[in-house]
């Protein structure tokens, strides 16, 4: 989990240009990451990436906060 | 009637950033011709080119002061998400913008104000990468910034965001008219009142594999100079076997008349006539008889309400092409009768390159500061002009004349033709 967060957080950081401490579970892309939907698109693609993993559209439609992103991903990878 | 002015130049091209140091480049005979080093050649027929020089060290540019710097533009995440056609072109908006002081001074301003910039062929490189990843990894692989990335309009877009223009948005693709029909179109539109300023101009970044093949595939491009590259674009010379590519982007700021002055811009040259016209003959080869150029020449004085006499010098479309160039001249030589004694014409892509959707507007802005410099540029590597005339083509060194008017001529694939004629403001 703590491994999923911390590559999480990294691919945030890169992609959306902020900084590391504003990157919490509980951060929304959007609202609180400057995030719009392009980049949304754009990091579930780095989480696939990085991963290895597929996320259907779908599920990536529910993929708005850091937390729900480690938890996806763990879930997928566990 | 309106009156149309000229504000603020950018440049970013072969022979660096920014309009100072390249116009005294330029007028000191260097070449922006270099080898192409940033991507595998060695197979493609042309292997030279107008390389933008960049801080990065490509296209020579890692000592020189006035190379390209990317990262000064916007950050690097950012760079990724657009191609460089529109890079280029958001970095001559913001210096034609920084140059010519303007900001709006309420909302109302800012919905008068509007951006007109277009390109040749877009986003070339990335359609090329791009297509190649789809095929090896297939479509979830495509960025959701392809798109926006490539598409010409979103020089327009992306200008019009960075610096709050909420007037007309608009966007030309002209192939090698572009430029001029940029700047040309986008002073009818303050003249008719759609707007009080323009950010105007063309830009283009298609030397990559998939443009420069494509351009020798279609015959167009020299290559009989790749072991001397900055021998190889030599318009109006006998040895001339096609075009070299160029890269790069020119901005105008186009302001009405009364409120440039009003605010206290400097002005550096009236936008005073614009001619149009189609060669309506086929989609790549120009006219044998140069009547389309005839027309768009004729029609752009008629607009400006001047003589061929009033006219002191020609940015010529001169692409180094070995049909083009005497048909344009031929042309010239035929509207300006003995008032041809009088002109010089030079084309500046025997320094630059022929920078395709920019190179009209490149070249309205040496045409204007021709005009304020009273200084003609050159034509480099014309050693034995290729057939007799009575105009100065300005060989291997500017000429220094008072410029009281220019002229500025494009033709494009598809047969378009656009002149642009600048007059000095008292």
């Amino acid at each position: 989990m703590s491994d999923v967060l911390a590559r999480v957080k990294k691919i945030v950081v890169e992609h959306l240009d902020v900084e590391e401490d504003k990157v919490t579970e509980s951060a929304s892309f959007i609202d609180d990451l400057g995030a719009d939907s392009l980049d949304n698109v754009e990091l579930v693609m780095a989480f696939e990436e990085e991963f290895d993993i597929e996320i259907p559209d779908d599920a990536a439609e529910h993929i708005q906060t850091v937390g729900a992103a480690v938890k996806f991903i763990s879930e997928k990878t566990g | 009637m309106r009156r149309v002015v000229v504000t603020g130049l950018g440049i970013v091209s072969p022979l660096g950033c920014g309009v100072e140091p390249v116009w005294k480049r330029l007028l000191s005979g260097q070449s922006g011709i270099k080898p192409i080093e940033h991507f595998d050649a060695s197979d493609l027929a042309s292997r030279i080119a107008g390389i933008v020089p960049r801080k990065d060290g490509r296209g020579g540019g890692a000592d020189d002061p006035h190379a390209f710097d990317a990262d000064a533009t916007m950050a690097p995440r950012e760079q990724k998400r657009i191609d460089e056609f529109i890079l280029y072109g958001i970095a001559a908006a913001d210096q034609a913008i920084e140059h010519s002081g303007w900001s709006a001074r309420s909302d109302e301003e800012a919905e008068r104000a509007g951006v007109m910039i277009g390109s040749g062929t877009g986003g070339l490189s990335t359609i090329y990468e791009t297509s190649v990843l789809l095929k090896e990894r297939g479509p979830r692989k495509i960025s959701p910034f392809v798109i926006p990335g490539i598409i010409i309009n979103l020089i327009s877009g992306q200008v019009s965001i960075r610096h709050g223009l909420k007037g007309p948005n608009h966007s030309v693709v002209t192939a090698c008219s572009t430029g001029a029909h940029a700047i040309g179109d986008a002073a009818r539109m303050i003249k008719y009142g759609d707007a009080d300023m323009m950010v105007a101009g063309g830009a283009e970044a298609a030397i990559c594999r998939l443009g420069v093949a494509s351009f020798v595939a279609a015959r167009a491009m020299s290559t009989g100079f790749n072991d001397t590259p900055e021998k190889a674009s030599r318009p109006y010379d006998r040895d001339r076997d096609g075009f070299v590519m160029g890269e790069g982007a020119g901005v105008v700021v186009l302001e009405e008349y009364e409120s440039a002055r009003a605010r206290g811009a400097t002005i550096y040259a009236e936008v005073a006539g614009y001619g149009l016209s189609g060669d309506a003959f086929h989609i790549t080869a120009p006219a044998e008889d140069g009547n389309g150029g005839f027309r768009s020449m004729r029609a752009a004085l008629k607009d400006a309400g001047l003589e061929p006499s009033d006219i002191d010098y020609v940015n010529a479309h001169g692409t180094s092409t070995p049909k083009g160039d005497e048909i344009e001249l031929k042309a010239v030589e035929r509207l300006f009768g003995d008032a041809a004694d009088d002109i010089v014409m030079s084309s500046t892509k025997s320094s630059i390159g022929h920078l395709l959707g920019a190179a009209g507007a490149v070249e309205a802005i040496f045409s204007i500061l021709a005009i304020r410099d009273g200084i003609c540029p050159p034509t480099l590597n014309l050693d034995n002009p290729s057939v007799e005339t009575p105009i100065n083509l300005a060989p291997h060194k500017a000429v220094e004349k008072p410029v009281r008017a220019a002229l500025s001529n494009s033709f494009g694939f598809g047969g378009t033709n656009a002149s642009v004629i600048f007059r000095a403001v008292d």
